[in-house]
This record gives C-alpha cells, structure tokens and sequence, in this order.
C-alpha cells in the first residue's frame, strides 16, 4: 500500500430502469446521499465533485439540491466513459495530495428508443444519414459478424450471453429487467440486425450511481473494507480500430480501444487478467461481451464460445462477468452506466452480493466501459 | 421521363467517363499511402495534409454485412413501405468502404462473396427526382466445379 493510493468508501446507488415521475437530477440526489451515508460522511464533507449526465442538463448545478458548501463541482461529459473519466479525474485529484475525500457522481435518464445521432454531429455529409447508416446496431452487427466468422464463435453463444445477464438480473434488486428469459426465446425474438435479436440489446434506460472516494490514510479512518482503485485508465481509439458510424475502414487492422485500456490498466496496477476474481464489462449487445472477454485479456480470441458453454462466466463460474447483468439487464444510462460497474465490483469485494454474491471471497474486480466514438475506460480495483 | 441525381456528387468521382456507372471517390494520402473514402482533406494515420483524389476499385469481397430489419430513423430516407436492406463492408483492396447491398437476404451475403459496384434507388424527391445511391450487387459468375 503506498501513500498515493486512492480508495471507494462509500457507494449509493439507485433503482435502474423506468421510474415514471423520478427526475434524473432527483436520482442523482439519492445516489449521492446514500454514497456519503455508506462512507459515514455528508455531502458538506466532500472536498470536491466530478460528475457528469448526457440527458439531464449540467451536473454541476445539483448543488442547489445537495448544499451551497463552496466545494469545486467539475463537470465530465465523455459520452459512454463519463463515469470512469470523472473517477480518473477524482483519482488524480487526491493522487495529487491536494485532497483527501471527494464525490464521483454518474447519472442519465433517457427517452425510449434507440440513441439518434445527427451525422453532421459526428463529421459526416448528410447523405450518410439519408442512406440510412446512422444506426448503431449495423456497428455491432457488422462487427460481431466478422467476429464470428474469423473466431468461430455461434448464434449459441450470443445467446447464453443475453440469458446469463437476465438471469443474474433476477438477482440483483436494483435491476431494470428482473425475469429470467430461456436462450431459445431470446434467439426467436424479433430479428434487429443479422445475428442480433432483439432480446440480444440492451436499452437506453435510466439510474444515478455514485461513489466517496478517499485517500488510503482517510480511508482508513472511516471504514474497515475499503476497496483500493489500482488503477483507471481510459483510452482513445487508434488508427485502423473498427468504430461506429465508420464510412471506411483500412485493410490494416488494429486493436480496440479497448485492448490498449485492458493492457494499460493492467501493467499500471501490476495485476494480470489471470488475478481477476470477477469482472464487469461493456455489453451493450451480446457480441460485445463476448468480443470484449478476449480484447480485454480475460480470455484468448475463440475461446469464448467454449467458457460459455461450460459456465464459466457464470456468478460461480471461473471467471464471473457481468454479476449484476450487465448493461443487458440494467439498461443504458450513459452517464451512469460506467460507475454501475464499479458499484456492483465493490459490492463484490464487500461480500455484500446476497443471492448474486461471487463466492471464494474475492479479492480483485476488474470494469470495463466502451462506446463511441471510440473510447474505452478500464479499471482494477481489490481490496 | 423520370429525372436522377445521385445521392451526394461528392462522393462519386468519374461521372462523366466510361462506366454506366461512377466510381466512388477517395483520398490517397501522398504521405502515407492511406485511402480513405470518402475524400478527406488530411489522413487520418499520419496527419497529413497532402492528399489527392482517387477512384476506389469497382469490385471487391463481402467484409461483413447484416440485414438492417427495422426503418432507421430520420435522416433516413425512403419511399412507400419499408424493405429490409443488406448493408456491410466491402474490402476494395485499398480501403473496407460500408455499402448498401442490393441483396437483402443473409445467404446471398456471405463474407467472402465476390461483389461489383452499382446504382440503386434510394427515395425520391418531393419534385419527383429519383434519387440513386451506390450499392454493391453480387458478381453473378459461374463458380469453376
């Protein structure tokens, strides 16, 4: 343990999924004060706040519902790595040794229906629009495809994927989508882009997470299970990586986001992929888990057609991914999706999991969020 | 007489030549070697700014396709009632460019499956313009047994 390292001492989190009448400015609320309740600390003790929301307006201003204290507020928007670019942010801020406990805060409510994107937003001529390409759900098709085909990998296992997320969904209480949905049902429901159905996407949904995060020396004055923040990392795509809304690819391939992340995250926290007792990680739709278990160096590339069919990704599997059920079963709320993670990891490595609960006592957690346009945000976190 | 246009001029190159139909228009970057489509005033692999226009190869392979089964939403274009669509990559040797295809079932898109460019009709005008996109066809050759 040196005297840099960064601590999550408290976590609050809300209900996910549709809470008709809940603003997502009052659900930020809740997770903030359960976060400092489960720390031992109020809001006013918060020497600093990152925050960030796509939907629901500037995070910063919440402070007219939590107390005028003076402390500085910082703003993060950075799409799907909201959340784990404004605990890089947190880290740092107490890294720095300028502060010791400070607020992270995560949260969207968003409509029904798929994310629509202007293709002038994203650099693109509007006939890339008028052609009909501005859907995300060609990306993730287009890519587990090739995925499938280069690695072997079966419509089987995109489904074991969806099931095991609904199925560990029904274990969590604060899940969207809390039934079980058999593996043939989801691979009967209604076809959206060739080999995904729909029961294979997650949803635009709705929930605030929150986390207090301390210095080693603070956190040892306020709780006796800290989980430590070995390392967080975020990175940018490279040239040659496959993204959404991409016109063109080059014939020279190169690694995700995401690997680059994985890999960083990894050597910065001197723990290996092979130490990771459970672990959280981008599915938006089935082939994203799927292709996400190797880019992250959970698993080797084609071998995950096999982990699933064994159980291996199971709550009592070798490698448990997605406890919680995942963005599947929790739905996307972009500015909290990242920071879910994290709460389920530290919830984890608590004990604290009841029905769901990774058994062996697990030590180390590792998180993982992706999106566009290209940017994938990494964790390591034990305890 | 129907009249056409082309979805957008820039991103075809070679309107007036030979081809019944144009070609899809590129950068070569002078620096790097790097195509991209469509043109782009610097490279995206080494920042470049030396690029030149180029004429992306008429026929490759299926990359990677699916079939888009539900209407995207607007900007979106289409007329009547919607018909799922095929749309994917297509390795051009130089460049992977995402296509439409002209086929909208699975088992005519298989990775690897030869392809040629052409036109299809996207939407039309409110003045009654046909508007035409690039698409890529299935070459119909006969496989040697």
């Amino acid at each position: 343990m040196s005297s840099n390292d960064v601590a999550i001492v408290g976590i609050g989190m809300t209900q996910f999924g549709r809470q008709p009448g809940v603003t997502g400015r009052a659900m930020a609320v809740e997770a903030v004060t359960a976060a400092c309740a489960d720390a031992g600390t109020t809001w006013p003790d918060m020497q600093f706040a990152f925050g960030g929301t796509y939907s629901c307006g500037d995070a910063d201003t919440l402070i007219s519902m939590l107390g005028l204290t003076g402390a500085p507020f910082i703003n993060v928007y950075n799409g799907c790595g909201t959340g784990g670019s404004a605990l890089i942010s947190a880290v740092n801020a107490i890294k720095s040794g300028e502060r010791d406990l400070g607020l992270v805060l995560g949260f969207d409510k968003h409509p029904p229906g798929a994310f629509n994107e202007d293709p002038e937003n994203v650099g693109l001529g509007s006939w890339y629009g008028e052609n009909g390409f501005m859907v995300t759900t060609q990306f993730f098709s287009t890519k587990i495809q090739r995925y499938m085909h280069e690695y072997g990998i079966t419509e089987d296992a995109l489904a074991r994927v969806a099931e095991k997320a609904y199925r560990n969904g029904s274990k969590s209480p604060t899940a969207w989508r809390q039934k079980p949905v058999p593996a043939d049902q989801i691979l009967s429901s209604p076809m959206v882009n060739d080999p995904l159905t729909k029961l294979m996407f997650c949803s635009p949904g709705e929930g605030a997470v929150a986390l207090v995060v301390a210095s080693a020396e603070r956190a040892r004055t306020l709780t006796s299970t800290p989980v430590f923040v070995n390392a967080a990392e975020l990175r940018s795509r490279r040239f040659g990586s496959f993204e959404v809304y991409s016109p063109w690819l080059s014939p020279d391939r190169e690694v995700s986001a995401t690997t680059d992340a994985a890999r960083i995250a990894f050597e910065a926290a001197g723990i290996g992929p092979d130490d990771v007792d459970v672990a959280q990680i981008q599915d938006t739709e089935s082939g994203a888990e799927i292709m996400h278990m190797a880019e992250t160096g959970l698993c080797a590339h084609g071998e995950q057609e096999k982990l699933l069919a064994d159980g291996e990704t199971e709550i009592d599997g070798r490698i448990p991914i997605n406890t919680d059920g995942g963005v599947l079963a929790n739905g996307e709320p972009i500015g909290a999706s990242g920071l879910r993670q994290i709460h389920e990891i530290t919830v984890q490595l608590r004990g604290h999991g009841g029905e769901r609960q990774v058994p062996g006592d697990p030590r180390v957690g590792f998180t993982h969020v992706y999106g566009a346009p290209g940017l994938a945000a990494c964790t390591v976190l034990s305890r | 007489m129907t009249t056409t246009r082309l979805i957008d001029d820039s991103i075809f190159t070679d309107l007036e030549g030979a081809h019944e139909v144009p070609a899809l228009a590129g950068s070569a970057c002078e620096g790097c070697g790097t195509t991209t489509f469509p043109r782009q005033s610097s490279c995206p692999r080494c920042g470049g700014v030396a690029m030149s226009d180029t004429a992306l190869a008429r026929e490759g392979t299926i990359w990677s396709a699916t079939v888009q089964h539900f209407p995207p939403k607007p900007p979106f274009r289409f007329d009547g009632d919607f018909q799922p669509f095929g749309m994917g990559y297509v390795d051009l040797g130089a460049v992977i460019v995402e296509s439409r295809f002209t086929e909208g079932s699975m088992d005519r898109l298989a990775i690897g499956t030869p392809v040629e460019l052409t036109l299809l009709p996207a939407f039309t005008d409110e003045d009654g313009t046909q508007v035409l996109t690039f698409a890529f066809a299935p070459t119909h050759r006969e496989e040697s047994a």
